[in-house]
């Protein structure tokens, strides 16, 4: 379309490019089964630990990253492009901007997805949670993100609507915050094609990781389906939403609020007190904001409430809407500090995040897509009958899993913190707290096996509809192109000016980028903003390499590395934990889960060979353990060459080390992996153990805590 | 915790793009009628199927 069309104002006719809403929806479909066959697989891996099968990549610490990126940015991912590209065209009344970005968009993605599945479960991980993808898919990731928002952005400027329906602000927010957010967390240095360390160490990286992780569910899980909603249930329904008026409050307030609520995950760290308590207060004022919108979807369906029972894009939908105002009240309530102390590193999280993931997410997706496969192949949906099955199956999953981690996860931190009038542990063994909650792993992995069923059931249902298709003539539509009737004509030269609010925006962030760019990486680098405390020295050469198997093996995602000041912690783990304690730790460990108990004060806790029989079979050391054999680690050989690299990666972004250190670093290694193995050899293991990899994960262990238990207590800490 | 020189002038930077964004929209008119787009979203005007001798339009 040429540019004098534009102002003519006369009908234009054009057509929407359907084809790959087409392709994504496949692609949903797919990728969705794959997640939760992902998340069936762990759960069970959790209810019983035979089921990691003692295979390296099949162990849960390997796929539970691969499980939680396949739901976020496979599953969910390809459902928001689906459902944005159908609806933007249409809210627009302009084709995507371009055929071949929207296809290169596609295929891109997929690849990203691709490399996720090949990278993942053979343990190359950055170690930081959604983010554990290594820096070439990062930046992989960031174009194919810049693609998605060129093609967005352009059919803005070639619309011919002049309003921007409120779904596209969502969709607005969501392409600038996640692109920002994934830049920002993402600053790795890379030590070779497949290994990068965090640019941020300890709390630094703590407070950036969750700032990432908290928006990935707010603007990746969240606003983008919010703008669905907006569109997709009216359409539904065919009645316009409740009110619209509403529906700006809430994108503006939850667009304002949002941002601010990432420290909620760091409740009672070592993060400073004051942004503790930013997070909780922007996390409790998000809820009003969140029920308007849940209020706002519920109220469109006003007089039309039989089509809940009827038709099963709008039952889903309404569903979806119904647990989006669950998980954000919960959301709020788990952000109080006094709930957050009892809920946090426990189940109750997991089942928290899954009452969005499936009650929102699945849900919300299900309803879109029983509302589009039909329309796109031009055909009836297959069967109502199976889509109704699907949803008692999945509601009925979902409630099991809910219910069970409720009940998992309040019982464990209530034993966790069960004292006796003397001050001491009423369950002072964490195995004790871990049986206790087995039988209620096995119910969320019926519950989630239930939620997979019901899932097959939908792919079943629309292969059967897309197989029946007929083939469907390309449909025209008509509208009319902007013109100068509009408000536009009388517009002064400045009103004019803004008319090029794309182009401002982008301008803006790019501005913002470079700006705090500048201002903060030299500061990041600089060795005087380390903060130095003399008993914490960085890690010996063979530590580190320990600690590099430590985040492969995805040990943090059961495991967590910060003792919490409250009576019980430091009765059961040691000294609260002290910000200078993680100053050369890229990327920090803190975890978010304890599965398995607290490691920050595990060194010297107990021998060598307490660990390397755990590590064989953690159940010869603890009767009931549901961890994973790692048998592997004691065939497989220490890359002692790979060492110095490491360490020169580490200098660079500020850790100590001299070159004189680098330089004798393999024999440094060396050395104290012998004396390991001879202390080991004592007790009868095999004296070759030298080599192996266990000895440098054992050396790790072996040095958590440590530096900082030499320091002399404060009174006043433990006062807390 | 210099790492907030960084976070919170991006924090605040994209409140301020949104700050801008939302003075466009209410200076833009788009929020002048909060009535009508709700209605206007429902309606998909359609001439039919397409003349494939035609051919594609933009």
């Amino acid at each position: 379309m040429s540019s004098n069309q534009m102002r003519t104002g006369k009908p234009e006719t054009f057509t929407y490019d359907d084809e790959i809403v087409k392709k994504f929806v496949i692609a949903t479909l797919l990728w969705g089964a794959v997640a939760l066959l992902l998340g069936v697989t762990i759960a069970f891996q959790l209810a019983e630990w035979r089921f990691n099968f003692e295979i390296p990549w099949l162990t849960f610490g390997r796929l539970r990253p691969l499980h939680t990126n396949a739901a976020i940015f496979a599953f969910c991912g390809n459902a928001i492009f689906a459902g944005i590209y159908y609806s933007h065209q249409r809210l627009l009344k302009s084709r995507l901007f371009s055929d071949v970005l929207s296809k290169v968009h596609f295929w891109g993605w997929q690849l990203i997805i691709v490399s996720a599945a090949l990278t993942l479960p053979f343990g190359i991980t950055t170690g930081k949670e959604y983010a554990e993808l290594e820096w070439p898919i990062d930046i992989l990731i960031t174009v194919i993100w810049v693609v998605f928002a060129v093609n967005f952005f352009g059919t803005i400027i070639r619309r011919r609507e002049r309003h921007i329906y409120v779904a596209i602000w969502f969709y607005i927010a969501t392409i600038i915050t996640v692109a920002v957010l994934h830049i920002v967390n993402s600053l790795e240095f890379p030590v070779s094609f497949t290994k990068s360390y965090s640019l941020y160490a300890g709390v630094q990286d703590a407070l950036v990781q969750w700032w990432y992780g908290h928006n990935a569910v707010a603007f990746f899980l969240t606003t983008p389906f919010l703008g669905l909603m907006y569109y997709f249930i009216p359409k539904a329904v065919n009645r316009p939403v409740y009110s619209y008026r509403l529906s700006i409050i809430h994108f503006w307030s939850l667009v304002f609020i949002y941002i601010w609520a990432g420290p909620h995950h760091l409740l009672y760290t070592t993060l400073p007190e004051w942004a503790q308590t930013l997070g909780m207060v922007f996390s409790v004022m998000l809820w009003m904001p969140s029920w308007g919108g849940m209020i706002n979807g519920l109220m469109t369906l006003r007089g039309v409430w039989n089509k809940v029972r009827t038709e099963p894009s709008v039952r889903f939908m309404a569903t979806a809407v119904t647990f989006y105002g669950m998980a954000t009240f919960e959301g709020p309530l788990l952000s109080i500090k006094s709930v957050n102390a009892i809920a946090h590193f426990t189940d109750w999280i997991p089942g928290h995040v899954h009452s969005g993931t499936i009650g929102w997410n699945y849900m919300l997706i299900s309803g879109i897509l029983f509302y589009l496969v039909p329309k796109l192949w031009n055909t009836e949906l297959y069967s109502k009958k199976l889509a109704h099955q699907q949803f008692w199956l999945a509601t009925f999953g979902l409630v099991l899993y809910i219910v069970s981690m409720w009940v998992a996860g309040i019982t464990q931190s209530l034993m966790w913190r069960a004292m006796d009038d003397a001050g001491r542990l009423i369950y002072p063994n964490f195995i004790e707290t871990v049986i206790k909650i087995v039988p209620m792993y096995w119910v969320r992995a019926i519950g989630g096996t239930s939620v997979l069923i019901s899932f097959i059931i939908m792919m079943y249902n629309f292969y059967r509809t897309i197989k029946q298709a007929s083939v469907k003539e390309e449909t025209i539509y008509e509208a009319y192109a902007l013109d100068a009737s509009s408000i536009e004509a009388h517009a002064s030269a400045h009103r004019k000016l803004e008319g090029v609010p794309m182009i401002f925006s982008v301008l803006s962030l790019i501005a913002i980028l470079v700006g705090s760019g500048i201002e903060i990486i030299p500061s990041l680098l600089a060795d005087k903003y380390i903060v130095k405390v003399s008993a914490i020295k960085p890690y010996t050469p063979l530590e580190l390499h320990g600690r590099d198997i430590y985040i492969k093996e995805g040990c943090y995602t059961c495991h967590s590395q910060t003792v919490r000041p409250m009576a019980h912690e430091v009765v059961r783990y040691g000294k609260a934990s002290n910000a200078a304690e993680f100053v050369y730790d890229h990327p920090f460990q803190w975890g978010s889960k304890r599965t398995g108990p607290d490691l920050a004060r595990a060194g010297g806790k107990y021998p060598h060979m307490w660990h390397y029989k755990h590590f064989w079979d953690p159940r010869e050391m603890t009767a009931g353990s549901i961890m994973p054999r790692y048998h592997w680690l004691f065939d497989q050989k220490l890359p002692y060459t790979g060492i110095p690299a490491k360490m020169r990666v580490m200098q660079k972004l500020g850790v100590p080390y001299t070159d004189q250190q680098i330089a004798s670093s393999i024999d440094d290694a060396k050395a104290q992996a012998k004396t390991i193995a001879d202390e080991l050899a004592q007790s009868g293991v095999p004296a070759k153990l030298a080599e192996m990899e266990i000895v440098s994960l054992i050396a790790y262990i072996q040095r958590l805590g440590i530096d900082y238990g030499s320091v002399p207590d404060e009174p006043a800490q433990e006062e807390k | 915790m210099e790492i907030l020189i960084i976070l919170m002038p991006l924090a605040l930077g994209m409140g301020a793009l949104f700050v801008f964004l939302f003075l466009w929209a209410v200076k833009r008119g788009q929020y002048d009628d909060v009535e009508t787009p709700k209605y206007r979203m429902l309606l998909d005007e359609t001439i039919g199927p397409m003349d494939p001798k035609k051919g594609k339009e933009i």
